[in-house]
């Protein structure tokens, strides 16, 4: 079976979520705001997408839009398509987006100790989608349940069934949310940040186990996280979002060799594991220009060392990160942006043509990294 | 059910609570066995020369009220009117504050606006308007008095519950349960009800005392309780006047009231902690 599961990834790139120029914004009082910015990414089957981008950066309400969790009003899907097998969730109704939560699309929360419901027995909440999807009763429910407890490495099932949340460790509960979110064999899961609350070696115990339901089962992975240490462990593709924008889409590999974006490679340069001994740690100086307040022009820029003129001025469009730039980038300012122009007008890079990651490398800079 | 049971018992001060409010209802059911006389019977012996009413003596354990009749007789026979109302007129207060209260806070928007300026305008509503309107249209009787007080104390519920559940609302697991796929009302029920069961359960037995002394208001206005059906609410009232001369009239269904809605709070709390999930394996 994983045999066959691999096979298949291989022959064919089957597109499983593809998110076309998708912005989302937020009616507030001081009007309304767009906190994600025509995004666009895919997700095939079998593989795992990771999105990465700091804190305030748009990725946990790309997560909760993708699931429709989010209450409307305020936020608002502004434009794109969220294109799920074949369906249009942007455009889906309640009911049948219910059908497909817990069902073909699942999600695990962050945090594993408030995600749980106290006054529910961890039986009850993970048999809840089989009573709720497949319409089995507690009693048929059970078998199931008790496997799936096996599947997530949890020992003693029989007596962790009856329990309650609190009556477990935070690895433990994390492990009950992923046999949550898995009970029903979903197609996609979207993981937003699984494994921030968790200390350093039960995260890896949880990764690792992700990784095994994941060989086991040919599932998709949403990897929503902020920890670059995790990406790289785990993920096939890569999405770098600043401040609502996509900044840098690539393969894992592609992205740890070779970042274009200076944000991507300030932040790889920041990790410190990349540190030397002694020295002191790098940083990317400024904080994240919060929504609403991000100007016209790149919303890195004021952060950023290799800022050109243009770069305050016009958003850079997310293209193949060989037509961009150039190797000599003291010149980049005045010689490019016409040939970029050009470049722009003959071959529309508008990531809502193609929204597959493939293997190409993306990026949104006006002047990248060499 | 077993263990629910185990945990309620082990709380000395609950059991005690449940105890008293069982000897009340006993005595509220075998109040025609028990009591030593007819509670609308005027003793001719019953009242002083003078016409005043008698303090407890070996006849009258309780004293006799200002028309002669027995205490004792007509406490155990209120006890009838007063626990029904208080059980069934706070039951649907209850109920009725409970839905609204967590329907509007979960449905927030339109919906749940309306739903709570409507509860507003309720609460500004004053309730003896309420129950004179509704008396004017239904006979004056036990059932007024249980539909205006139900009418009259959901409202403070579903304001309390309203807040709660906007609260519990947001929690994560909430989002969680939405994220398996769970309908609205499921989530209504099953996670979110459950949250308020503690609230529920203090708001409940604080009710009944409340619910009580609503009724001695209403009986007093003579739109509650007809005479001369004894309710612990209305001897209060029949006797207040009294209260320097004959101090026993008003103290005895006075102390009867507090006895029963502390039973009621002492075994509410109880009740509480032992369906905290918790709470399991402590103490």
């Amino acid at each position: 079976m994983p045999v066959r599961v691999k096979k298949m990834r291989q022959d064919k790139k089957q597109q499983l979520l593809s998110v076309e120029g998708l912005s989302i914004g937020f009616a507030t009082e001081e009007g309304p705001i767009r906190v994600v910015e025509d995004i666009s990414f895919a997700v095939a089957s079998g593989e795992t997408l990771g999105l990465v981008g700091e804190s305030g950066c748009g990725k946990s309400v790309t997560a909760q839009t993708l699931m429709r969790l989010l209450p409307s009003p305020p936020a608002r899907i502004e434009a794109g398509r969220i294109v799920f097998e074949g369906t249009d969730l942007a455009q889906a109704g309640e009911a049948r987006m219910r059908k497909i939560r817990g069902n073909e699309l699942a999600m695990i929360f962050q945090e594993p100790m408030t995600s749980l419901n106290p006054t529910m027995t961890i039986g009850a909440q993970i048999g809840e989608a089989l009573l709720l999807h497949r319409g089995l009763g507690a009693g048929q429910a059970r078998p199931k349940v008790l496997e799936m407890l096996t599947q997530v490495g949890i020992g003693r099932p029989e007596k962790r069934f009856a329990q309650y949340p609190h009556e477990l460790s935070g690895g433990l509960r994390q492990r009950v949310m992923i046999a949550m979110a898995l009970i029903c064999n979903p197609r996609l899961l979207i993981a937003d940040e699984p494994t921030t609350a968790l200390d350093v070696t039960i995260q890896a115990q949880i990764l690792e186990l992700m990784k095994a339901l994941q060989r086991d089962s040919g599932i998709a992975i949403l990897l929503i996280t902020h920890d670059l240490g995790v990406v790289e462990e785990m993920c096939d593709h890569v999405v770098v979002m600043y401040a609502g924008r996509i900044a840098e889409a690539a393969p894992a590999a592609t992205l740890f060799a070779r970042p274009r974006h200076p944000y991507t490679a300030g932040l790889l340069a920041a990790s410190p594991r990349n540190a030397r001994r002694g020295a002191t740690l790098t940083t990317i100086p400024g904080t994240v220009p919060p929504p609403g307040k991000r100007g016209q022009g790149c919303s890195f820029a004021d952060r950023c060392a290799r800022a050109l003129e243009r770069c305050r001025r016009d958003v850079p469009p997310l293209m193949d990160h060989d037509k961009v730039g150039s190797d000599r980038p003291n010149l980049a300012s005045t010689i490019d942006s016409n040939n970029l122009a050009r470049n722009l007008r003959e071959k529309p890079v508008s990531a809502f043509s193609h929204p597959a990651p493939g293997d190409e490398h993306r990026v949104a800079c006006w002047n990248p990294v060499p | 059910m077993f263990s629910f049971w185990k945990r309620f018992s082990k709380d000395k001060v609950a059991l005690f609570g449940l105890a008293v409010i069982a000897i009340v209802v006993l005595a509220a059911l075998l109040a025609p066995v028990i009591a030593p006389y007819d509670p609308s019977e005027q003793f001719f012996d019953g009242l002083t020369l003078e016409g005043s009413p008698l303090p407890p003596n070996e006849r009258f354990w309780f004293g006799t009220d200002t028309n002669g009749r027995d205490q004792l007789s007509r406490l155990l026979y209120g006890a009838r009117t007063s626990l029904l109302i208080g059980l069934v007129a706070n039951g649907i207060a209850v109920l009725i504050g409970t839905l609204v209260g967590v329907v509007a806070g979960y449905a927030r928007g339109f919906l749940g606006a309306a739903i709570m300026r409507f509860t507003d305008l309720m609460m500004a509503f004053p309730p003896l308007l309420l129950a004179i309107a509704l008396a004017a249209i239904l006979k004056p009787g036990l059932m007024i008095v249980i539909v205006v007080i139900a009418l009259v104390n959901w409202v403070q519920i579903a304001r309390v519950i309203y807040t709660e559940t906007t609260s519990l609302a947001e929690r994560e697991y909430i989002e969680a349960a939405r994220a398996l796929g769970a309908s609205g009302p499921r989530i209504l029920f099953r996670h979110l009800i459950p949250h308020l069961v503690p609230t529920i359960i203090v708001y409940a037995t604080l009710g009944i005392a409340t619910t009580v002394l609503l009724e001695a208001m209403l009986s007093f206005l003579g739109r509650g309780v007809q005479p001369p059906t004894p309710a612990w609410g209305m001897m209060i009232f029949e006797s207040q006047s009294y209260f320097l001369n004959a101090p026993w009239l008003v103290f005895v269904p006075g102390a009867a009231i507090l006895i029963v809605a502390l039973a009621f709070n002492l075994a509410g709390d109880g009740l509480r902690d032992a369906l905290d999930p918790t709470q399991r394996g402590r103490r």
